[in-house]
C-alpha cells in the first residue's frame, strides 16, 4: 500500500510548508522540492516495472529499439521540464516555467524528427 | 549520501527552517540586523546542500531509466 505512504508524506509537507512559508518562503520551497523527490523515489521501482514491460512487448512484436528509446527520453524530457515548472510556478516565478516548459517543448520536437522523417519517407514510397 | 525514500529529510528541513525562523527574530529583537540576515543565508545554504544531493539523485536515476 504505497498510496497511503505516498498521500501522509504530502499531507505532512503541505502542513510544514503551510508552517514555513510566512517566515522562510525559500526553505518551503525547497522542502516541496524534497517531498516531490521522495515521492518520485518511492514510484521508481514499479517504474522500472513498467518499462520492462513495454520493451518486452515491444520486442515480441518486433518494433525497432531506436522508436521505443526515443518514446522513453520524450517521456523522461516531459518529466523532468514539468518538475521545474511546477517549482518555479509554486515560487511565483510564472515566466520563468513557461520559458522551461518551451524550452521541454522544442527538445521534445528534436528528439521526435528521426520518425517523423521515417514516417515522411514511408508516405513518399507507397505514393506513386 | 541521503538515503532516499527517507521522510526523515522534510523533518531536517523543516527543523533547519524553524530554527533559522526563531533566530531570526531574536537577533533582530537584539537589533543585529547584520547577524539576522547571516543567519538566514546560512540556513538557505544548509538546507540547499541537503536538496541539491537528492536532485542529482534523481537527474542520475530518470537518466538511467530513460536511457538517455
Amino acid at each position: 500500500m504505497e498510496i497511503i505512504q505516498v498521500v501522509v508524506i504530502g499531507l505532512v509537507s503541505t502542513i510544514i510548508i503551510l508552517l514555513l512559508k510566512d517566515e522562510r518562503p525559500e526553505i518551503a520551497i525547497q522542502l516541496s522540492i524534497a517531498c516531490g523527490i521522495i515521492i518520485f523515489f518511492i514510484m521508481l521501482s514499479k517504474i522500472t516495472a513498467v518499462i520492462q514491460a513495454l520493451e518486452q512487448i515491444a520486442n515480441k512484436v518486433n518494433i525497432d529499439t531506436v522508436y521505443l528509446n526515443t518514446v522513453l527520453k520524450i517521456i523522461g524530457i516531459a518529466y523532468i521540464s514539468s518538475f521545474g515548472v511546477e517549482i518555479c510556478k509554486d515560487a511565483g516565478q510564472n515566466s520563468i516555467g513557461s520559458k522551461i516548459e518551451f524550452a521541454g517543448k522544442i527538445l521534445i520536437i528534436i528528439m521526435a524528427m528521426p520518425i517523423i522523417m521515417a514516417i515522411i519517407d514511408m508516405i513518399i514510397k507507397i505514393m506513386p | 549520501m541521503i538515503i532516499l525514500t527517507d521522510i526523515g529529510i522534510i523533518f531536517k528541513i523543516a527543523t533547519v527552517g524553524i530554527i533559522v525562523a526563531i533566530l531570526d527574530k531574536i537577533f533582530e529583537s537584539m537589533g543585529r540586523e547584520e547577524q539576522a540576515t547571516l543567519v538566514t543565508l546560512a540556513g538557505l545554504v544548509v538546507v540547499l546542500m541537503m536538496v541539491i544531493g537528492m536532485i542529482s539523485n534523481l537527474f542520475d536515476s530518470i537518466k538511467t531509466m530513460f536511457q538517455f
